[in-house]
């Protein structure tokens, strides 16, 4: 923790470098409604850690909402309405991340007495009633889609719009409500969707990755996370990478509150959460 | 190479329409219920029930054109994409804005057309973030003093003619569920037939009718699921053996896939009173990738032919059966009457997406015969006895595999961006595309907070290094007269004219009069924005003709400017923006009326 006079001294660093009257403001672009990640609330575990870095840079954190759908960067980051979106994939194009703070994998979800699922080649997964996300961009879909799709397996598989039905609660949620009441067998998600409301439903419930974790070269199960600026931004992407690490800890335990599978994490391991 | 369009170049086409200007039979004549005499008014976009564009109009002709000078302008005051027809009723022209939606009454009887009011149902803001390409609005339509139009965020409003006050609204779908509306309405029989938009989210697609007094829902039909729900009972007589069966909207589907299939309904509507048949298409299928939706996929990318009165379907054929490129049946379908073998023809005439303009039996559904007008790898050949296209397996668009040079591109040879027929010429006059794409996977997306691997496209302009072409066709030969090529592809439509004058518009903004019989630029003017709109004619109080467009570029070609692209992202706006990279550097966004007279 900074003392007291050290945090003054990067306020007035901070209101130097601005230039303005008025903190500086640490402007976070978010999803409102995309629990565990983000809403409106604060709640999410992106909210979490904007709230660290703003600590972090002696900055007060202001948001703006909006979903993260088709032109979200284009009418948030890329506009100017504000400076940093806290979780985008690492390799992200058009924007410049920074080093990336955890590794998630996709994994299976299934209740605690229903089958284990070894890898995608899984026999079991012939039989099972199978949910993945659907994207709904022409030729784009969620790598289980995808993997399953390769090796046949269609019939079993039902599709859940990632949008789902914005009025609700954390649409892409939905998929696992309906893995606890039994409309599925297993449920494919991206690993801090399944980690999160795993935790949330009515019967226990069991998360492992998803087996092989690159089906193929051009077909990633596993990606690294970063937060994501401008591209002309460099100085404040090196601002946040210095906040990260030196935060690393309290983000980790962020992460680990909210059950996030980490693949770059030796301590989290697959388990039954009730 | 696949790519089987007749090779001439352009100067022998040229000369061989100037040898052979039409067929030697009578030319394909409007349906009787066509009105023969012009009322100078443009009431609905398509122009009449059977989608002609066409006007009697004749004050302006070859000749004089070239002297054709500004009447008036008007702002719609929103800088997007505007893809709407101005209508004429009367003394009064009626303009319709992208979102919000705005509704604009024009007084033409008097000097500059003063603003006579405006009616703004404003729409929810958050439609826009739903919406696929652009916040695009195709139009309001005209029926028994009042106007009545979609909004983005899917409502159907029905406006007092005279005074501009709101009769009805009804709210047809919820954006949070990814639902739209673009398209223009059309009015027939006390209904007002819309449909929804929203393929890419998964919504499943449906046509419905409200009574045009108040509203009130009289029927609606989906275009998948159980023939229950699509509408499918002992008067469906589909003529392919692949339509006939048991709840094919369900069984060519794996399960459950068809309850988020798309096959939505954003395109043009046409009416045969006499035969009391609406015609529809239906949307591309959807969220899954093909390899995920092994089967025919029914009732998407193809064209209903539904009774009015009840929904009931009466045939359907389907263009593209399992679509695996995106395209939607949308395009226009224009009804005429024409012989075919020595027979006499009710026929619906379709330029579509697939490169096809398929010549349909509108009484039966039978193909009478499927000519392609764009250049094309995707597709082998069509086969007559099914009527099917012949689908060019190495240009499937395949997880993990990069493919080169698929024309047409996803778009298609051509969008929604209608055709105009004259009967004069017998020619209809298509406004079209000409481009080519490469497919691969692409590196990782996000979306809703979950990483996922897209498909990385890049269009590019096809054979002749031009993206946009302007063609006269014969109908009955199924060829290309003459062809006006462009630079960027043309996104506007076309209207036809008795005077052999034929309109049409280009993303730079040259508003262009052609040669209806030789193709040759007459006049143009350039207006200050990119043009997508649809140009309409009409007979102004002074009983002077007038030509009008709206300038202002967008839509999915022209997103690249109206919103904002960064044109060093090749794939944004799903791949038009690497083709697209140059627009930026030629035109800005706008929103302006332009309305022509002859001095």
């Amino acid at each position: 923790m900074c003392s007291s006079s050290l945090r003054t001294l990067v306020l007035i660093g901070a209101l130097l470098a601005a230039g303005a009257a008025g903190a500086r403001e640490l402007r976070v672009c978010a999803d409102p409604n995309n629990l565990p990640f983000s809403n409106e609330a604060g709640e999410g575990f992106e909210n979490q850690i904007s709230e660290l870095l703003a600590e972090e840079l002696g900055a007060r954190l202001r948001y703006t909402w909006w979903a993260q759908r088709r032109g979200f960067l284009r009418n948030t980051l890329k506009v100017g309405t504000c400076d940093l979106v806290p979780g985008l994939p690492a390799n992200a194009e058009g924007v410049l991340t920074t080093a990336p703070y955890y590794r998630s994998s996709y994994v299976f979800v299934t209740r605690a007495d229903g089958p284990e699922i070894a890898s995608y080649n899984d026999p079991v997964l012939r039989e099972a009633r199978i949910g993945v996300h659907l994207i709904g961009d022409d030729g784009s879909n969620t790598p289980p889609a995808h993997a399953l799709a390769r090796r046949g397996v269609v019939d079993n598989v039902r599709g859940f719009m990632i949008y789902g039905d914005y009025g609700e609660p954390n649409p892409p949620a939905r998929m696992l409500v309906a893995l606890a009441q039994g409309e599925i067998d297993v449920a494919v998600v991206w690993g801090p969707l399944g980690g999160y409301f795993s935790t949330q439903q009515t019967v226990p419930l069991k998360v492992v990755p998803v087996r092989p974790a690159f089906d193929g070269p051009k077909l990633p199960m596993v990606f690294d996370i970063s937060m994501a600026v401008r591209r002309e931004d460099e100085a404040l992407r090196r601002e946040v990478d210095a906040a990260l690490a030196r935060r690393r800890a309290d983000v980790d335990r962020i992460l680990t509150q909210y059950r996030v599978p980490r693949l770059d994490h030796p301590s989290h391991h697959a388990d039954v959460v009730r | 190479m696949g790519r089987l369009r007749s090779a001439c170049s352009l100067a022998l086409c040229l000369t061989l329409a100037a040898l052979f200007p039409v067929s030697a039979q009578t030319p394909p004549q409007p349906p009787p219920f066509v009105s023969r005499d012009e009322d100078g008014q443009w009431t609905i976009p398509q122009k009449n029930y059977a989608n002609t564009r066409y006007s009697g109009l004749a004050e302006i002709n070859t000749e004089n054109v070239k002297s054709l000078q500004v009447a008036f302008t008007f702002s719609t005051g929103v800088n997007r994409g505007q893809e709407s027809a101005p209508l004429v009723v009367g003394s009064t022209m009626y303009v319709l804005s992208p979102y919000p939606n705005i509704l604009y009454a024009l007084d033409l009887s008097k000097e500059g057309a003063p603003m006579k009011w405006q009616y703004n149902p404003q729409p929810a803001a958050a439609a826009q973030g739903v919406a696929c390409c652009d916040v695009v609005n195709r139009g309001p339509t005209y029926s028994n003093g009042r106007v009545f139009y979609t909004t983005l965020d899917a409502q159907v409003v029905a406006v007092d003619a005279e005074t501009g006050k709101e009769a009805w609204r009804t709210k047809l779908g919820d954006i949070n569920r990814g639902e739209t509306m673009t398209m223009a309405p059309l009015v027939a029989k006390g209904k007002v037939f819309v449909g929804i938009s929203g393929g890419e989210y998964g919504v499943r697609g449906w046509i419905h009718a409200l009574n045009e007094a108040d509203g009130k829902s009289v029927w609606k039909a989906y275009n998948t699921g159980p023939d229950q729900d699509v509408k499918i009972g002992p008067n469906f007589k589909p003529f392919y053996e692949s339509d006939k069966g048991k709840d094919l909207g369900v069984t060519t589907w794996p399960a459950d896939a068809w309850k988020t299939g798309g096959g939505t309904v954003w395109g043009w509507l046409s009416f045969d009173p006499e035969l009391n048949l609406l015609y529809h298409g239906t949307g591309n299928p959807g969220p899954w990738n093909a390899n995920q939706r092994p089967g025919d996929n029914k009732w998407t990318a193809g064209i209903f032919a539904r009774d009015p009165d009840t929904g009931d379907a009466r045939w359907f054929y389907q263009t593209a059966p399992h679509d695996i490129h995106d395209w939607d049946t949308v395009n226009e379908m224009i009804l005429l009457d024409m012989e075919w073998e020595g027979r006499p023809r009710k026929v619906l005439v379709h330029p579509g997406r697939t490169g096809f303009v398929y010549v349909i039996d509108r009484t039966t559904g039978e193909v009478l015969s499927a000519k392609p007008f764009h250049a094309y790898t995707a597709v082998t050949g069509f086969d007559m006895k099914t009527a099917r296209m012949l689908i060019n397996p190495e240009k499937e668009p395949v997880n993990n595999r990069v493919i080169r040079d698929i024309c047409p591109t996803a778009p298609g040879a051509k969008d929604w961006n209608p055709s105009a027929f004259s009967p004069k010429t017998g020619l209809l006059y298509i406004p079209h595309m000409n481009m080519c794409m490469d497919w691969q996977s692409s590196e990782a997306n996000y979306i809703a907070g979950t990483p996922y691997v897209g498909a990385e496209v890049r269009m590019f302009p096809g054979p002749g290094g031009h993206m946009g072409e302007f063609s006269a066709w014969d109908i009955r030969e199924g060829k290309e007269l003459w062809t006006i090529k462009e630079r960027f592809p043309i996104w506007s439509g076309a209207v036809a004219t008795a005077g052999d004058v034929v309109f049409y518009g280009n993303m730079e903004g040259w508003f262009k009069a052609v040669h209806a019989r030789t193709g040759e630029v007459l006049w143009q003017f350039k207006t200050s924005s990119g043009i997508i709109g649809q140009p309409t004619t009409y007979r102004g109080p002074d009983g002077k003709q007038y030509v009008a467009i709206l300038s202002g570029v967008g839509g999915w070609a022209g997103a690249i400017v109206s919103g904002d692209l960064d044109p060093r992202d090749a794939t944004a706006a799903l791949g038009f923006v690497n083709a697209m990279r140059e627009l930026k550097n030629v035109t800005t966004k706008g929103g302006t009326l332009y309305v022509f007279k002859l001095p």
